[in-house]
């Protein structure tokens, strides 16, 4: 089963790199210089924080290894020959140790040259990349299982990563609670892909560029702009008025509810499931 | 086109390699190997951890655990596991477990300060049995003690239970359910008469409101809080309020979050009885008819020692005073009336609530209208917040107090629910009675008929068990130290790392010269390697159990392995000690001369080759089991040459029926998915006190509180008291203790699981940023937590699932490494005698 699935995967990887690649090749950017990228920074390597774009990057550091002296938590490397990326520059790998996001940013304060970034005085801010929940088949809370071992290890809690909440249609008495990454808030620290508790994350750190969509500047979210505006951005509306049975009360948005003036009202759903409505007599059974 | 094909797969494999880097995959090829197999029996089981009692499904192959499944069909998860529950099966293969008898000794012979060294059981026994006759001799039955656990089996702590109460006729046996459960037992005790939780689970599905009461779901009950969120989602307007010393997963949920100064809930619980007073919000009916009031002793002190300066100011501790005679009894409550009741809570306004508690006068307002609110079906839930309170049986009763004035009590979606922090804290802890205390089925040593009936279930002659309230849990660590407890033997808790002032009391005890210590546990846990004798245990699969769950579901599993190398269960290791002693060494003449029938026998012969416990011959194995496991049997009745679980629960089991504590039938169990007692005619009870639900209530009694003699429930008019430690000028910082969801207690087990370990791997202390910025620190220095009983050394967490206000720091107490109960201090409610881990003063400096 494994080496079906290896073989699958690898066919499909080789398809994928061979769309990408015609692609690439289209914009007439040549492949030469798509293999040197790839080669320059493998998706697993993380620069430090504040790190400049990879291109600016690379040429401005110098290879002089203070930031990964510098690092109290030692988790920087310097690529070696063998490494895949531009000899003696730093990175650190998230699945082995992640970023700590020291308050003081000693790496950054480090260089000398400000590849990593000198104007990057809050960690929060850090850009070192964006967490992906690339795999929605195994993660446990996609499952319904409660592991959202990711969220609460994650520095930035509830701003980087929340917990969607999503009613369990299979038990139909659970919650799951599915994690969810703001590209916004998050930092690219790596700590919730180290801290995956699967064989292989189904979380994973990507180069912002590579995690990141981008929606049609032709669409707007409605409802983000109305809270923006913090009103509507079309008004006013008039009052509307409604032919309804005694005792119902229709209201724009909230559509038919039973109106308090009458006892009687037939409910229109499951007892109890109305507002208006008692839900609960003492002694009542169920 | 440059690229050749070539280089195409050399770039995807360094891609694909850069991708994987860092990825360990041990155990990768085991897994795939099991998804694709068939050779795998599975069979039902119950998770080994917190008191929810999911159901599992265990698969074993080749004689081990390879896999496991959250069961789909078991009703309280449906096929959900939390993160502890998807590691089980690597639980019980952690790379140390003991697996031999391990005796400290220096040439040859057992020597206190000597090292480790594997021995025989044979040997083991010897010497246990040697410290154990000694003792017996020097100091009689109060010279010796045992501390179990919530996490025995319901026939391991009964074994227990029977050896110490009826075998070495000491009451000194105790649960670590004493540090998790004690003050919800006596809370129920208290107010009801009889114990546990009225409602179940079920309950979730039918509330309009959820408040918690110090407890932090999200994180300790995981699927029972995904059913809660569940409502909350589902149902249309429910609310979710969550009380807390500070913010945590479940605070992120709640429509209220009140985070209220240190011991202050209990401000906040009188103020809303008054509010329903107030509001005339009381369900008169039901109060008249169900309810009687009382006004309890307020001058209880804290469990401290007796030389403490506040026990010696207080007058109703129930300790010696200067004639020797008890300084009164903490637990007394005299009958009052409603009117007397109503102005005892009428100084608790809102202003005052507000001004003890520092919750907003507007959210505690909300919170009392939730009870308050006839229409509304509300549920409370509290764990350790509760019980670990210098006032926990106080606040237990306040709770109640609360519910019982609205009537919203014993029906679908209305009721208070202690929550249960341990597998079998309900089904082996209180229902079998292993508390210093108790007897199964609620019954008191202290009470003559109790004891008598005991005697007839267990054939002793009358007299055989003792009248005296045995050492609890943290008594027990004081008649270490001081050599008042000679022979002390733990089994399934790690009490070295959870018990409180491991300093000051526990470890001077446990090395005391004097003193002859021994655990049984399946790892080196810091208990096993403070103690002079480790026992290696066979845990969870490796042997066949019960659990009883906090909804009152007992729940069997069979065993599915056998434990490595000599590891023998928890029940093996108690009855075949049992052998070594014969009844004249450890009852006096005058009692055996009762039962002259019992002379010349071994203890063993008496509590459990006693034609009831042995009463089911080994093909009964077969017959019960066969729809599981084909020609199944189990270890300790192989040895034994009895069905000895069956035996033992059968025999366990009389105390309970008719008693309102009914037992099924030892088979229907391993037949089912559990079963909620008390299980009459069959049926299960899902309400109890009311009637339809419970056959204890019949017909035109509407809702009876039978614990009680007139049917009643009690209120209880009880004030707001300061915790005994609070912070001063030095120690400057409330200290609370408390749990992670990754880790099981004290990490014995889940600390083991690699990725477990690696998701938590330290306890780090939360503190808020402000507290941090105050002395310098940000998140990382490393510091010292200091109390007045000792210092630990951590690193700050200022981020993350944790948020104490300002003036309050939480450490989680996993990790062994850093065992912040050096700083607890070992006080306690003094009714139900378990200690406060989250209250005690300390300070944090860098380190």
């Amino acid at each position: 089963m494994a080496a079906i699935s290896k073989s699958q995967s690898r066919r499909q990887f080789l398809l994928d790199m061979a769309k990408t690649a015609c692609g690439v090749g289209m914009f007439g950017l040549g492949l030469g210089l798509y293999s040197k990228q790839a080669r320059a920074l493998p998706p697993a390597a993380i620069r430090p924080p504040g790190a400049l774009p990879e291109p600016d990057f690379q040429g401005a550091c110098i290879r002089c290894g203070m930031c990964v002296r510098d690092c109290p938590y030692d988790i920087l490397n310097l690529a070696k020959p063998e490494d895949d990326l531009a000899t003696g520059t730093p990175y650190f790998v998230a699945r082995k140790i992640p970023c700590e996001m020291c308050e003081d940013i000693p790496c950054v304060k480090a260089c000398p040259t400000g590849a990593l970034d000198h104007k990057l005085t809050d960690i929060n801010k850090a850009k070192m990349g964006l967490a992906a929940l690339v795999d929605q088949e195994t993660c446990l809370n996609f499952l319904g299982l409660r592991c959202d071992v990711c969220y609460r290890v994650c520095p930035v809690i509830d701003k980087a990563i929340t917990l969607e909440r999503v009613h369990n249609f299979r038990t139909d008495k659970h919650t799951m609670f599915l994690p969810t990454v703001h590209s916004e808030h998050c930092t690219g620290c790596g700590k919730c892909e180290h801290a995956c508790v699967l064989e292989v994350a189904a979380i994973k750190i990507f180069p912002v560029q590579l995690a990141k969509g981008a929606l049609g500047k032709h669409y707007q979210m409605g409802w983000e702009e109305k809270k923006k505006a913090g009103q509507s951005l079309v008004a006013p509306e008039i009052k509307h008025q409604y032919n309804l049975p005694e005792g119902f009360e229709y209201e724009q948005g909230r559509g038919l509810v039973p109106g308090g003036s009458s006892e009687a009202a037939p409910s229109p759903a499951a007892p109890g499931a109305q507002p208006g409505i008692p839900q609960a007599l003492h002694g009542d059974k169920l | 086109m440059e690229l050749t094909r070539r280089e195409f797969v050399k770039l995807s494999a360094v891609a694909a390699t850069a991708t994987a880097a860092g990825v360990t995959v041990p155990g990768a090829q085991a897994a795939l190997a099991v998804a694709g197999d068939s050779g795998i029996r599975w069979d039902k089981g119950v998770c080994r951890f917190c008191g929810t009692g999911c159901g599992v499904l265990v698969g074993t192959k080749d004689g081990r655990v390879v896999a496991t499944q959250g069961d789909p069909d078991a009703p309280v998860n449906k096929g959900l596991n939390c993160i502890k529950g998807y590691f089980l099966s690597k639980i019980m293969y952690g790379k140390d477990r003991l697996t031999q008898p391990m005796l400290r000794m220096k040439g040859g012979k057992y020597d206190k300060n000597g090292e480790f060294a594997p021995i025989s059981w044979d040997q083991a026994f010897d010497i246990m049995a040697e410290k154990c006759k000694t003792t017996l001799k020097a100091k009689g039955p109060k010279g010796i003690g045992m501390f179990g656990s919530g996490q025995w089996t319901v026939w391991e702590g009964y074994a227990a239970a029977k050896l110490m109460k009826a075998g070495f006729r000491s009451n000194n046996i105790d649960p670590n359910a004493r540090h998790c459960m004690a003050s919800a037992v006596a809370g129920f005790m208290r107010t009801f008469g009889i114990d546990e939780p009225m409602g179940c689970y079920d309950d979730l599905e039918h509330a309009d409101a959820f408040v918690l009461w110090g407890a932090n779901m999200a994180e300790m009950h995981p699927i029972l809080w995904s059913r809660l969120t569940d409502r909350r989602l589902t149902g249309k307007g429910v609310q979710v309020a969550v009380l807390s010393t500070f913010s945590h997963r479940s605070t992120e949920l709640s429509d209220i979050e009140l985070i209220f100064k240190p011991q202050s809930d209990l401000a906040i619980l009188n103020f809303i009885c008054n509010y329903i007073i107030q509001n005339n919000a009381v369900n008169e009916d039901f109060v008249k008819k169900n309810v009687n009031f009382k006004k309890g002793v307020t001058d209880i002190g804290y469990g401290l020692r007796p030389n403490h300066p506040l026990e010696q100011v207080a007058n109703n501790n129930g300790y010696p005073g200067a004639d020797g005679k008890p300084k009164g009894n903490p637990g007394k409550a005299d009958p009052m009336t409603f009117d007397e009741f109503k102005a005892f809570v009428s100084e608790y306004t809102v202003e005052k609530a507000s001004e003890i508690s520092g919750v907003s006068k507007d959210k505690l307002l909300e919170l009392a209208k939730i009870y308050a609110d006839p229409k509304k079906k509300v549920v409370s839930y509290w764990t350790m917040g509760f019980n670990q309170h210098t006032r926990g049986t106080w606040v237990n009763n306040m709770i109640y107090n609360v519910h019982l004035l609205v009537g919203k009590i014993s029906e679908p979606g209305n009721g208070p629910f202690s929550l249960t922090g341990q597998p079998s804290a309900c089904g082996t802890a209180r229902e079998v009675g292993t508390f210093a205390h108790r007897l199964p089925a609620d019954m008191e040593v202290t009470n003559p008929k109790h004891r008598e009936a005991t005697e007839k279930i267990w054939k002793l002659p009358p007299g055989a068990i003792p009248d005296w309230v045995g050492s609890h849990a943290v008594k027990q660590s004081r008649d270490l130290k001081d050599g008042n407890i000679n022979f002390y033997w733990t089994q399934s808790t790690n009490n070295m790392q959870a018990g409180p002032n491991i300093n000051g009391e526990i470890y001077p005890g446990w090395r005391n010269p004097a003193n002859f210590v021994v655990v049984t546990d399946p790892y080196p846990t810091v208990s096993a390697v403070s103690a002079d004798l480790m026992l290696p245990a066979a845990m969870w699969m490796e042997k066949e159990g019960a659990f009883g769950n906090a909804e009152r579901r007992t729940q069997f599993w069979r065993q599915q392995v056998k434990a490595p190398g000599e590891s023998r269960s928890d029940l093996w290791q108690l009855m075949e000690f049992a052998k070594r002693f014969k009844m004249e060494e450890v009852w006096p003449a005058e009692l055996l001369d009762k039962a002259p029938e019992y002379k010349g026998k071994t203890m063993y012969d008496v509590l459990y080759a006693n034609g009831e416990v042995n009463k089911f011959p080994l093909t009964e194995l077969k017959k019960v089991n066969e729809h599981g496991i084909k020609n199944y049997t189990n270890d300790e009745s192989e040895y034994f040459g009895y069905y000895v679980q069956k035996g033992l629960f059968e025999e366990y089991a009389q105390f309970g029926r008719g008693h309102g504590h009914d037992l099924a039938d030892f088979d229907s169990y391993h037949k089912s998915r559990g079963m909620r007692w008390p299980v009459v005619d069959n049926k299960e009870t899902l309400w109890r006190f009311r009637e339809g639900y419970d056959s204890y209530v019949k017909k035109g009694e509407g809702v009876k509180f039978y614990g009680k003699p007139d049917g009643k429930a009690v209120i209880f008019a009880l004030p707001y008291q300061p915790a005994a430690e609070q912070p001063d000028n030095e120690y400057d910082l409330w200290l609370c203790t408390g749990r992670v969801l990754e880790h099981w207690h004290t990490g014995s087990m889940t600390r083991r699981v690699p990725e477990l370990y690696k998701a938590v791997p330290d306890a780090w202390v939360y503190m808020n940023p402000e507290d941090a910025k105050k002395r310098g620190l940000k998140r990382g220095d490393k510091v010292k937590v200091i109390s007045r009983r000792g210092e630990i050394t951590t690193l700050v967490e200022t981020r993350g699932r944790n948020k104490p206000p300002v003036g309050l720091v939480f450490v989680p107490f996993f990790d062994e490494h850093r065992l912040v109960n050096k700083l607890t201090l070992d006080a306690t409610c003094p009714i139900s005698k378990e200690t406060d881990f989250k209250k005690c003063a300390a300070k944090i400096v860098k380190a």
